[in-house]
């Protein structure tokens, strides 16, 4: 089954390119195998990611982003994120509603993703979703991830290029998105720029950027402050000529290259660190392991010590 | 029963009326029993509706119509399905709501509507039917 879709999805069909998504995103097995399989097919795509605080108008953004890509003839795949209740597992998935004309453009693939427990801003099954996209053939995706406070920036270890997007009036707005957001962004975006503040949120950005003069200049890179006003395509195509020049600036001073091992490592480990979870979840429940939980319990052992004695009983792993 | 959270809904809204009230309701409702739910906005054409199901992969189509034109929209809607090898309530469940008479809800669940939700329908009655009758789907049969 899985090679007949594979097969299909390389001729270009969209049926089994989203049952290929969904797979990834259900089952680890099926995963896996998928993954194995088109894994030297991919590597191909540009990745840009979107970000920034919910209501900074990501999804209009990227709708118009689109639009100017889809002139330059390139084939573009968006996944949307948004989150999952954690209560209920329920999602309502609503990006797609701003992008919904490009919806029948056989250039464009938009899929949207529930974050289904991950916290770090994207969906658990990102970098899949993404790798199947890569394979069918698209040249540039865009990853939008959910509306994002301070500390959601795990877009970091998926794409190439950030970009954050913030709008005017958000009270202290840089004090608001300075400790882990600014720090991930390639290129700055100031929507709805017509708004009143504009200039301030402008000039507070740039000043931050100067204290981190440092910073940049060793990296080779200040990122730009675009201001856009998506309703009216405002600053779109400066946008995406900001991007492209990133994306000059990885190729060229050879930071691609960390990128792609920094996120190859960084994909290892999490793969690593689910499967030690689950194999010591999955004793959890034996004899040995839950005496040593009773132990804890009645405070006959520590719980360092008994994650210690767990970890050399599962997997060898002397502390 | 096939766990709600892998379950995929979209809800659209096709036609020239935007009156969403309605759609966004049960698009909230299905949310917090579970469901993944997409929500693709008013004034849909059946063809952006049926690209939306292909790239979402989704399980359930929920059409809300409420300005008459449903004996052309819906029609049209499974037909496109079709063409592009979706089989209704077998590769997928297409519900409808709004305004939608009884002789025309008949007619529609002839062609390939699972079931036909007027207006007052409980919401719990829409869940229940996605329950009875996603896991019929070929996606949900063990292989």
């Amino acid at each position: 089954m899985i090679d007949d879709l594979i097969e299909r999805m390389l001729r270009g069909d969209r049926r089994a390119t989203a049952r290929l998504i969904t797979l990834v995103e259900n089952d680890e097995e099926k995963a896996r195998e998928i993954i194995s399989k088109i894994f030297p097919r991919t590597g191909r795509a540009r990745i840009i990611g979107i970000t920034g605080p919910p209501g900074a108008g990501k999804s209009t953004l990227l709708d118009k982003l689109i639009k100017v890509v889809r002139e330059e003839d390139q084939v573009v795949g968006v996944i949307a994120i948004d989150p999952t209740s954690p209560f209920t597992g329920g999602a309502l998935l609503g990006d797609r509603i701003r992008m919904q004309r490009h919806s029948t453009d056989p250039g464009v693939f938009i899929r949207s993703m529930a974050t289904r427990g991950s916290l770090g801003g994207l969906a658990k099954a990102t970098n899949d979703a993404i790798k199947v996209l890569d394979a069918y053939g698209c040249d540039v995706i865009f990853v939008e991830t959910v509306g994002v406070g301070q500390i959601e920036v795990d877009i970091v270890k998926t794409a190439d290029t950030v970009v954050l997007v913030t709008v005017p009036g958000l009270g202290d707005d840089v004090q608001a998105i300075k400790a882990g957001l600014m720090e991930i962004a390639d290129v700055f975006v100031i929507n709805k720029a017509d708004k009143e503040g504009a200039d301030a949120t402008y000039f507070e950005l740039n000043l931050m950027l100067d204290l981190e003069k440092e910073r940049w200049e060793k990296r080779g890179w200040r990122p730009p402050i675009v201001e856009t006003v998506a309703t009216t395509m405002k600053g779109i195509r400066e946008l995406w000529d900001a991007i492209k020049d990133h994306q000059k600036f990885l190729k060229e001073s050879g930071e691609i290259e960390r990128k792609r091992r920094f996120r190859a490592e960084e994909e290892i480990k999490a793969i690593v660190s689910g499967k030690i979870a689950r194999a010591i979840e999955s004793r959890l429940g034996e004899e040995e392991v839950s005496n040593l939980i009773r132990g804890v319990v009645k405070r006959e052992i520590d719980p360092y010590s008994a994650a210690d004695l767990i970890l050399e009983k599962t997997l060898g792993v002397k502390p | 029963m096939v766990e709600r959270s892998k379950v995929r809904v979209l809800v659209a809204k096709p036609g020239l009326d935007g009156h969403d009230r309605g759609a966004k309701v049960v698009a909230r409702a299905l949310r917090d029993a579970g469901f993944e739910v997409i929500y693709t906005g008013i004034r849909q054409t059946p063809e952006q509706i049926v690209e939306s199901v292909i790239q979402e992969d989704v399980d359930v189509l929920g059409i809300s119509i409420l300005s008459g034109a449903h004996m052309v929209l819906i029609p049209k809607i499974l037909h496109l399905l079709e063409e592009k090898g979706l089989k209704p309530n077998d590769d997928i469940l297409v519900i409808a709501g709004g305004i939608i008479p009884p002789d025309d809800a008949q007619e529609l669940e002839k062609i390939g509507v699972g079931r036909v939700f007027g207006p007052g329908s409980p919401i719990s009655e829409i869940i229940a039917f996605i329950d009875e009758n996603v896991h019929k789907l070929k996606k949900f049969r063990p292989a």
